[in-house]
């Protein structure tokens, strides 16, 4: 209203104060960070793919190389199928699951939401080595494979669905919250059937949630490398063939192409999927009446038994990895010990490693949490400079669409170049921070986004109406009211900066060892033991951290969020 | 700031114990040397305490990771190189980098004691000096060979007979200094139209390829597979463990490469790496390298290591590296052409 308002009055043009130009700057000096943690990278390694091993232009001869190996090329097409496969299941479940959270009367609601986050706490590589010892030949339960082989598509897809589940969920979640009940009222006095009912108005309501959790879907589980790495066989796809380019070959160049080959689907896929959530906007509307379940007993049983049944599923693989980790020497020593914990001695890893990783996450959390939502601030609130909140809003979706792998390797191409001003970051923990602040800035950016949107910009013109500084509102009104979404992002940061693989595989120093390429390395020696311990160590400091959150989170909502409730 | 004051803390114990030896503590600041190395985690601390001890100015800073990687990092590094000295890294890396002009020449104090073969002759002084032999071996877990009914293999050739269909697993020599070890003495043992022949019987045997060159031994030992190619220091190693493992040199002839050392062209740390070197070569450093490995540098010095094939060293072939270094990308874009397709269905 407000600004139509402005719209129809004679044209002033605003006085740009002194406090707009610092706010501008800060935001110049956040647009510039990711111009140099996002874009030059990318550039070099972009350019390093038309590059030959001296570093002479070769035009398009690496790509003909590329699509003239079958052994290279066909990893497309392998990636393609598992992804695909991947999508399919884990969509079809998830959107069950949350079904089963959100329109029926299940008990233990909660504890399944609960249990169906748990694999966010661990990385990709962890499920991957359960799956091992669940369906390895020593395997558990071998036989329930019926003789095919854990090692290959079979183990990809299991292990990838259990990775992304979680995170397909909450986006089903999301999408099945936001239904309208009268919509069903309507429908049931027409006398629609309830299959009826579903097609007709439960599923048209969940569609773009549905399109966005494929192709979130889809984009993790294309880039993802801990699961083909470690239950792959001899199926290749493009996220273990870029390693193997660089680790097994030393081909920088080979493993250029193959990353710009693995970009394109994933941009192809955040491109879609951005296009299709600025529709969804239009559809909600203010005067929607939140759905409430009715009993059903049939339904409400069958989904308790199917929640019960992927649970048991989610928690059986933890539990596996975590037996692992205790079992002396699997198969044939099956007591306990904590000698796999004994870090030190084991190729690849340390308590180093897993002190390192605290130290990242804990960095990544703070940094990235002060920068994202600073950052995200001045996109919202301030004044003017159009263009230039435009060009910073389009700089923090582009790291979503990179795939961590190639993010590291352009760092490694971009800050090791001997004329990089910048190369003393090289071998450093900054630079580990600065590439997992990086990685995970879209996310982290669209909730600071999404919660400052809820907020008045009243707040804003009151507080310059009363010559109040806008750091003073910025740090007494906007940070107390947005305090849960800022818990929120660097919970989400530090979490994943403990387990994230792909992006520092590339980047880690002796001096920055990290406890998730641990894993990876240990495994890699043939440790699985050590491996699973140490994913272990992960889990649990990541669930540790969780419920701390969880506990700030009450706590502080009950200190400044009183004025939400009437 | 916590990881590098609990490592230290390590390292600091050592310091103060050669110190106390001394009976005072040095007064100028130690040469921190950053060493570049491929050798296993738990056998760095031994030889770091053992160098310092007889180096008390020098402090070894170990960057190590297994062979591919640490061949990547270097070759990432070439324009500007991090390392002082490289050491304990497959000579055929070492050869590769040479290409770059990545090393200086040096002869280690007591190089003529060493065995000819184990050095660099082409170069005067050598660009790199081998310090012991790590070679080839099948692993083979005696407790899952019952269970499939399978005889113990004796030579590469039994490897294909279609009683270990899927039974065996190798590293890929695409991400393996091992793998590459193997394929290169097949072809320098029988030629290369046999070899590519005998790879291809082999392939229709294997389960499937590894990307490091340990995992297929660790493997073998957790009875995850029957047999595992590998390398003869990991298998009996995991037999020392308790694993219920064969580890075998098959008759043919087994493949082979040094762990050497190669100091980096303008060190800004010459004299603290040469010492590094000098060190390497020493009777000391030899016996070192015995106790886990059973064929090193200096001749007359390796005793039996327990649980290594008997008469391995009788078995290494006549490795030419210069050649295996050559012809390396040639191979493994062969090998990758032939076995590393689209996985065949079942």
């Amino acid at each position: 209203m407000r600004d139509a308002a402005v719209a129809q009055a004679p044209r002033i043009t605003p006085k740009v104060s002194s406090e707009d130009w610092i706010m501008r700057a800060v935001l110049v000096g956040i647009a510039l960070y990711l111009t140099v943690s996002i874009l030059l990278p990318l550039y070099a390694i972009l350019s390093k793919s038309f590059k030959n091993a001296d570093g002479l232009f070769v035009g398009l001869a690496n790509y003909v190389n590329f699509f003239s190996t079958p052994a290279l090329f066909w990893s497309i097409e392998n990636s393609l199928t598992v992804t695909l496969i991947c999508c399919v299941i884990v969509v079809t479940l998830a959107f069950i699951y949350a079904y089963a959270l959100t329109r029926t009367c299940i008990p233990f609601k909660s504890l399944f939401k609960g249990v169906a986050l748990l694999p966010i706490l661990m990385p990709s590589l962890l499920p991957a080595i359960a799956l091992v010892y669940l369906f390895g030949n020593q395997g558990i339960i071998k036989d329930w494979l019926f003789g095919y082989e854990i090692y290959g598509p079979i183990g990809i897809v299991m292990g990838e669905c259990f990775y992304v589940f979680p995170h397909v969920l909450t986006i089903m979640l999301i999408a099945m919250a936001n239904s309208d009940a009268r919509l069903y009222e309507a429908s049931d006095a027409l006398g629609a059937s309830k299959i009826k009912t579903f097609f007709t108005v439960t599923l048209p309501s969940v569609r773009y949630g549905l399109v966005s959790a494929f192709f979130v879907c889809f984009t993790l589980v294309i880039t993802d490398f801990g699961v083909p790495k470690v239950v792959g066989g001899k199926y290749n796809v493009l996220a273990t063939d870029i390693y193997k380019q660089v680790v097994g070959r030393q081909d920088f160049e080979m493993g250029a192409v193959v990353s710009m080959v693995l970009l394109l689907p994933a941009l192809f896929a955040f491109a879609a999927d951005r296009i299709v959530q600025r529709r969804q906007v239009a559809l909600l509307s203010a005067r929607a009446v939140p759905y409430q379940p009715k009993k059903n007993r049939v339904v409400d049983t069958a989904m308790l038994a199917f929640c019960c049944l992927i649970g048991l599923i989610l928690v059986s693989i933890l539990g596996m990895a975590c037996f692992a980790s205790f079992a002396k020497f699997w198969p044939y020593d099956l007591s306990l010990s904590l000698k796999h914990y004994n870090f030190d001695l084991m190729d690849g890893g340390s308590w180093n490693a897993y002190w390192n990783s605290i130290e990242l996450a804990a960095w990544t959390a703070v940094i990235g949490t002060a920068m994202v939502f600073t950052g995200a601030y001045l996109v919202e609130k301030s004044k003017g400079f159009h263009s230039g909140r435009a060009a910073m809003q389009l700089l923090c979706m582009i790291p979503m669409a990179v795939p961590g792998l190639v993010l590291g390797l352009a760092y490694v191409f971009f800050f090791n170049a001997p004329n990089n001003p910048l190369g003393f970051l090289y071998h450093t923990m900054p630079i580990l921070v600065i590439c997992t602040v990086t990685h995970f800035y879209t996310v982290a950016h669209l909730t600071a986004a999404t919660a400052l949107k809820q907020l008045d910009g009243e707040f804003e013109s009151v507080s310059q109406s009363l010559k109040v500084p806008f750091y003073k509102t910025f740090f007494r009104i906007t940070v107390p009211v947005c305090m849960p979404a800022i818990l929120d992002i660097s919970m989400y940061l530090f979490v994943n900066a403990m387990t994230t693989v792909s992006a520092v595989v590339f980047l880690y120093s002796p001096d920055t060892a990290l406890a998730s390429v641990a894993i990876l390395n240990m495994d890699d020696a043939g440790d699985v033991a050590p491996a699973a311990a140490m994913g272990m160590m992960i889990v649990g400091t990541a669930a540790a951290v969780r419920l701390v959150h969880a506990g700030l989170t009450r706590g502080i909502l009950a200190r400044t969020q009183a004025w939400r409730k009437r | 700031m916590k990881s590098t004051w609990f490592s230290s803390l390590g390292l600091g114990l050592a310091t103060v114990a050669t110190a106390a030896i001394l009976g005072a503590a040095p007064a100028k600041a130690k040469t921190d040397l950053l060493v570049y190395t491929a050798v296993e985690a738990d056998e760095l601390k031994k030889f770091k305490t053992a160098f310092e001890k007889d180096n008390p100015d020098v402090n070894i800073k170990w960057v190590r990771d297994s062979t591919g990687i640490i061949t990547s990092k270097l070759l990432a590094e070439k324009e500007n190189p991090k390392a002082d000295i490289v050491w304990g890294v497959a000579a055929t890396s070492l050869l590769l980098l040479a290409d770059y002009d990545y090393f200086q020449g040096y002869a280690p104090k007591g190089l003529d004691k060493l065995s000819k073969k184990y050095y660099d002759t082409t170069n005067t002084p050598p660009l790199w000096v081998g310090q012991r032999a790590w070679i080839a071996s099948v692993c083979f877990n005696t407790v899952e060979g019952e269970k499939y009914k399978l005889p113990i293999p004796a030579t590469w050739e039994d490897l294909t007979k279609p009683v270990y269909k899927g039974h065996v697993i190798m590293p890929n020599p695409n991400s393996s200094g091992t793998g590459f070890l193997d394929v290169s003495s097949w072809i320098q043992i029988q030629g290369e139209d046999k070899a590519w022949k005998y790879m291809d019987a082999l392939h229709k045997n294997i389960a499937r390829y590894t990307h490091s060159g340990s995992k297929p031994c660790k493997l073998a030992a957790k009875g995850e597979i029957a047999i595992g190619i590998s390398f003869a220091y990991r298998g009996a190693k995991s037999k020392n463990e308790g694993a219920p493992l064969e580890v075998i040199a098959p008759s043919e002839g087994v493949g082979w490469d040094l762990e050497s050392f190669a100091i980096v062209k303008n060190t800004k740390n010459l004299k603290a790496a040469q010492a590094l070197a000098d060190w390497s070569v020493s009777k000391t450093a030899q016996e070192i390298y015995n106790e886990e490995y059973a064929v090193v540098a200096m001749p007359g010095i390796a005793k039996p290591v327990k649980n290594f094939p008997v008469g391995i060293e009788d078995k290494m072939i006549k490795n030419d590296f210069k050649w295996a270094a050559a012809n390396r990308i040639r191979i493994l874009d062969e090998w990758r052409k032939r076995y590393d397709g689209k996985s065949e269905p079942k």
